[in-house]
């Protein structure tokens, strides 16, 4: 094994080569920690009601957008001038496919921001938000874990994540159904109860995109693809 | 990186000697086990079987117990660090070693059901049989047509003129070279470009009508349009010929080869399918000269 597990990437004959690799590396954690609080304030934003966070979150995907680009580009040239093999190849490509999931939380970022204005512009008590945060602060640990594994190259907190997506869905599943009770409670609450839908619909979203990232690790470390495979399937792969 | 010394080009032109310390020097991140190679180095019915293989340059060892089978019609790539033993290797399969005094070669080398290493195997028969293209094209200072028509006429292929006109042209044909060259047959070899005296060479090894073609980096002194039409070459002629092929370029090995085998210090230490070499290949060793992490 390599010397030094942090280093995989960077004891290249050519140095220029570590440091397209590690800047690499460094903008898709920078964006990844965009992100992470991006969806952490468009919860925020939503459960107290804050208009003008929801807007800054909504002007912030900008951003996310802009280092999606940036970082497919980096990716793109390293490829033309590199032509990378192995892990380093790995590392790319995994990259290019994280990127758009990462692109895609911001999406949902956006979405819950959005539902946020208007919901604090129709300023009535909140229903639901208990299973809101609840299920934010699951897939945002996922989500940072995923990030985390990725860094660390840690393909064993990569499969924790994976398995994780599951409970995430039994939680969507059952706020659902809590949802569906106050909407048949009182129909008024529909409207409402749809919005906070869609927002436990965003989340769960994320903590799909966390499980795909927390794949392309696995992919990166162990060169094999999980995706489409039983996770006990994954976990065999991570125990090699 | 050679920016201390702007006389040194390419490692071409740097001494033998002063390379192999170079990598020694370097500590090994995994140890070898002598004799073990990773990965598929073994095929059902191989055109070659060659088993514990050693070659000493007087006391020194080259090979050390190296063991692979190379399949029919494949088409196989030797890389690995210079002085890895690669090229070494390669000239056991068809006894070009046998022009240096102090080399000698143990182990068993088998070419389908016949000893390589027989005493009393032909040798010019065996390198018709396993013909061979240099790094640096080396036509015959002869007419293009000569060059291909030497081997036919020493081995008595043709008997009459049309025969041998029959097979200079199919052999231009396959190397790719017949409508470049076809109104200047009488020209001399000498005058052709870099890439076209290459395939010409290739040319003048398929004319014998040879079963396996060893190349020692053959596009190393040619430009990438050169390079392209070579190994678009390689893979017409896997269709009838198994080819092996030393290459200090990774990407062509990727492009050009079913399986790859990585040398090491004189080790195999990895032999597996192309596309598991250049996406997760098994060894580290592997690994870190692939990814350029030493060489």
């Amino acid at each position: 094994m390599p010397n030094k597990k942090d280093d995989v990437y960077g004891d290249h004959i050519s140095h220029k080569f570590n440091d397209e690799l590690t800047e690499l590396k460094t903008q898709f954690l920078n964006m990844g920690g965009l992100v992470e609080s991006q969806v952490e304030r468009a919860v925020q934003a939503l459960v107290d009601g804050d208009g003008y966070v929801a807007e800054n979150v909504r002007a912030g995907d900008k951003q996310v957008d802009k280092m999606e680009v940036e970082l497919d580009e980096e990716a793109t040239l390293i490829i033309a001038r590199r032509q990378p093999t192995a892990r380093d190849l790995r590392l790319v490509i995994a990259v290019i496919k994280m990127v758009a999931d990462l692109e895609r939380v911001g999406d949902e970022a956006k979405k819950i921001a959005k539902m946020a204005i208007k919901l604090s512009e129709e300023g009535q008590a909140p229903r639901g938000y208990v299973e809101i945060r609840h299920i934010a602060s699951h897939v945002l640990s996922m989500l940072h874990d995923a990030l985390d594994a990725f860094a660390r190259l840690d393909s064993e907190q990569a499969l924790r994540v994976m398995k994780e997506d599951k409970r995430v869905d039994e939680e969507y599943q059952a706020a659902a159904r809590t949802l569906l009770t106050f909407m048949m409670e009182d129909t008024r609450n529909i409207s409402r109860c749809m919005s906070v839908m869609w927002v436990l619909r965003a989340l769960e979203r994320v903590g799909d995109h966390a499980c795909n990232i927390a794949e392309n690790v696995i992919f990166m470390v162990k060169g094999e693809d999980v995706r489409h495979t039983p996770v006990d399937e994954a976990e065999k792969v991570v125990g090699r | 990186m050679n920016t201390m010394n702007p006389t040194v080009t390419s490692e071409a032109d740097m001494p033998e000697e002063t390379l192999i310390p170079l990598q020694e020097e370097r500590p090994a991140e995994t140890v070898i086990e002598e004799g073990k190679t990773v990965g598929i180095p073994f095929a059902d019915d191989p055109k070659f079987r060659l088993r514990n293989v050693e070659v000493f340059y007087g006391e020194e060892r080259a090979i050390k117990n190296i063991s692979l089978d190379i399949g029919r019609n494949e088409v196989i790539a030797f890389i690995g660090p210079s002085g890895c033993g690669k090229s070494t290797f390669l000239r056991c399969l068809n006894r070009m070693n046998d022009s240096i005094d102090i080399c000698r070669v143990k182990g068993q080398l088998m070419l389908d059901q016949d000893d390589i290493y027989h005493t009393k195997r032909d040798v010019v028969e065996l390198r018709a049989r396993v013909g061979m293209v240099f790094q640096k094209p080396n036509p015959f200072p002869k007419s293009i047509y000569d060059n291909v028509a030497y081997g036919p006429r020493i081995h008595g292929l043709a008997n009459r003129k049309s025969d041998l006109d029959e097979i200079v042209e199919s052999s231009l044909r396959k190397a790719g070279l017949w409508d470049e060259v076809k109104d200047r047959l009488d020209a001399t070899a000498t005058g052709m470009s870099g890439g076209q005296q290459q395939r010409l060479c290739i040319a003048r090894a398929i004319a014998v009508s040879p079963e396996v073609i060893l190349m020692d980096e053959p596009c190393s002194a040619l430009d990438p349009i050169a390079t392209a039409k070579v190994e678009e070459l390689i893979a017409e002629m896997s269709e009838s010929y198994t080819i092996v092929i030393v290459t200090h370029s990774m990407q062509q090995a990727a492009r050009v080869s079913n399986r790859t085998a990585y040398f090491h210090l004189g080790h195999l230490v990895e032999v597996n399918e192309t596309d598991k070499v250049f996406t997760s290949p098994e060894h580290e060793l592997t690994e870190s000269y692939i990814t350029g992490r030493f060489g």
